[in-house]
């Protein structure tokens, strides 16, 4: 109890982030939060204004096409009810059920469409992450001069920007004018593939740059200033040592919990892009679903992005305590 | 320069006589809130500008480049852009400002509310933001937007549900910061209901913050009503909407790319101007 009060005490400024208490805390978090979600999924099929089954039908369908739609999807039981089968579903099967329109499982509907998309927002993060490391050190070496003051403008301009137009207008300077890039869908092979994905992953990487240079910039710039670089200068290290062996190494850990923090918006956009793009992904899955008015399959879609976006959140978090330096030794 | 702070209001109105100075010298407010009201100003008086109507076809001139009867050329179907334009911009800036207002009140409570309380009720409005953002924004605004019927009562229905939380965020935290310093501690003393420390002392404080996140929030709302009036599920036509010219365009990028080009602009330029009011806001509250 002693030792666990004097962590706390000594890592306060870091949220105690020096205990195995927190990573328990952390752990449980996770799990409530994946509960918490798991119902909100049930209960979205619920804020329809009026009778779910009338929607997929049609307003002019027969009672017993009603009763039997009813049926599918389980709304003649009780509520309480409804939830033990959706759990039931869950955990036999590990997805919402079947879809109404092909009677595929929800499961293997995604897991088809899966690949793609994580390929995609792969590709994104990479892109994402290196041109927002470029930009960001750019400007903190060059603090208050030119290039900074472009770069800090940057993120005015393009918070007004819907993805889907930029992904619009790189398509007509890249695909359409210089022929450079496929104007849409995925060709076949590794390097077709990456070929094709790559415009699209520049345009979902484009709405995540101006958040990470903001922030790296201002990272970056703390350790730029601080007391251990003006020494290793004072020490003749050379410049480019500094600055990639220290600074980025600072700077980079809380650029990774705020990508994290981000992730979530990143997999929205992507699911637009997609669109875009005429990419098959689990977004056009979510909208030719939408347009069927599958609901399994919607809810089966929302279930699997937001349960990866809580674990990867806390794999985040978990990944930068154990590489936080001042954890070393504690636990 | 730091000051004594027993409530920060007084500040304000002993700095009363200054504030026009402090906004004149505060030229990201002045850039953004002249280019908001330009907008505005041609979004209300469009119909005396204008000799068209946002809807009026002719056929006989469609796809025309920009010329000087079509300031910004014509559509698939001879519609003036540039009347277009506007007259959308008079739909998504009054479904923004709509849209933003009941979310707004709520987080702010929600957030003050549980930064005050602490306890299990901020466990609990916690857990339910923590919820909200496990779902990818994006992916929640479309199902929402889509399971409560296309149109503006859905673009509604889904800020309500989604738009609170980076309000309650924001205000819980200032809120739980606050609850340490003395003047709260001295209403305390005083016997003040909870409720009224919040709304009376709390309030103010946390507004000014709230309102720079607003401005930043209100270009996300612009884009994500855009974006769902692009896929089909926001805005419906005929009603004009940046996001529906932009999808209707788009057949056209080769050979007229400004169709879909020009709508764009219009939301990256009210983009600036709002992030230049929300930063010179910013400025001009820090500056006191």
């Amino acid at each position: 109890m002693m030792k666990l009060s004097k962590t706390f005490s000594a890592s306060a400024g870091i949220k105690s982030r020096g205990s195995s208490l927190w990573l328990v805390i952390v752990l449980v978090r996770a799990l409530v939060v994946i509960l918490c979600v798991t119902t909100a999924v049930f209960f979205l099929i619920r804020i329809v204004p009026g009778d779910p089954a009338k929607m997929i039908l049609g307003e002019y369908s027969t009672p017993e096409a009603l009763e039997s739609m009813h049926h599918a999807l389980g709304l003649d039981l009780s509520l309480g009810e409804q939830f033990l089968r959706f759990l039931k579903i869950l955990f036999t099967q590990g997805d919402t059920g079947n879809s109404i329109i092909s009677g595929t499982s929800t499961r293997e509907l995604i897991a088809d469409r899966a690949p793609v998309t994580l390929l995609l927002i792969g590709l994104a993060s990479v892109f994402a992450i290196i041109i927002a490391l470029l930009l960001a050190t750019l400007a903190a070496t060059n603090k208050d001069k030119l290039p900074d003051h472009l770069i800090r403008i940057f993120p005015t301009i393009t918070l007004g920007m819907p993805v889907f137009w930029v992904g619009l207008l790189l398509i007509l300077l890249f695909s359409v004018r210089l022929g450079w890039f496929p104007v849409g869908g995925v060709k076949e092979g590794w390097v077709g593939t990456v070929h094709s994905l790559a415009l699209p992953a520049i345009t979902v990487a484009f709405s995540q740059i101006p958040t990470l240079v903001r922030s790296l910039r201002a990272q970056m710039l703390d350790v730029l200033e601080s007391d251990f670089v003006v020494t290793l200068k004072a020490a003749r290290i050379p410049r480019a040592i500094i600055l990639f062996k220290h600074v980025m190494r600072n700077a980079a850990l809380p650029t990774l919990m705020l990508f994290g923090v981000n992730l979530s918006y990143l997999i929205g956009g992507t699911l637009v892009v997609e669109q875009v793009f005429g990419i098959k992904g689990i977004g056009s899955l979510l909208f030719s679903s939408i347009a069927k008015r599958d609901f399994p399959v919607i809810q089966g879609i929302a279930l699997y992005c937001a349960i990866s976006v809580v674990i990867i959140s806390l794999l985040v978090e978990i990944i930068s305590w154990w590489l936080d330096p001042r954890t070393k030794g504690k636990s | 320069m730091k000051q004594m702070r027993i409530d920060p209001r007084l500040n304000r109105y002993g700095n009363r006589t200054s504030i026009f100075g402090r906004i004149w010298s505060t030229p990201t407010l002045l850039v953004g809130t002249f280019m908001f009201a330009v907008l505005v100003l041609l979004a209300v008086f469009i119909p005396f500008i204008s000799p068209y109507q946002p809807s009026e076809q002719n056929l006989s001139a469609f796809l025309q480049p920009p010329s000087a009867k079509h300031w910004m050329g014509t559509d698939q179907l001879g519609r003036d852009l540039f009347t277009r334009l506007i007259y959308a911009a008079r739909t998504d800036l009054k479904i923004m400002v709509l849209a933003e207002i009941i979310p707004f009140c709520t987080g702010l409570f929600l957030g003050m509310v549980a930064g005050y309380y602490g306890k299990w009720l901020d466990t609990v409005i916690t857990l339910l933001t923590d919820t909200f953002i496990a779902f990818p924004f994006y992916l929640i605004v479309i199902i929402v937007a889509f399971a409560s019927g296309a149109g503006e009562r859905g673009i509604y229905i889904t800020f309500i549900l989604v738009g609170w939380i980076v309000f309650a965020r924001v205000t819980r935290g200032l809120t739980a910061s606050f609850r340490q310093q003395e003047w709260v501690a001295s209403a305390q003393t005083l016997g003040l209901p909870g409720i009224r420390i919040i709304l009376r002392h709390i309030l103010p404080n946390v507004l000014p913050q709230a309102i720079v996140v607003l401005m930043t929030d209100m270009v996300g709302l612009l884009v994500a009503i855009v974006t769902l009036g692009y896929l089909g599920i926001g805005i419906t036509p005929p009603t004009p909407d940046w996001g529906t010219m932009i999808s209707d365009g788009q057949s056209f990028i080769t050979t007229a790319w400004w169709l879909s080009a020009v709508p764009g602009f219009a939301v990256v330029y009210t983009g600036i101007a709002l992030s230049l009011v929300g930063d010179g806001l910013a400025d001009l509250w820090r500056k006191k």
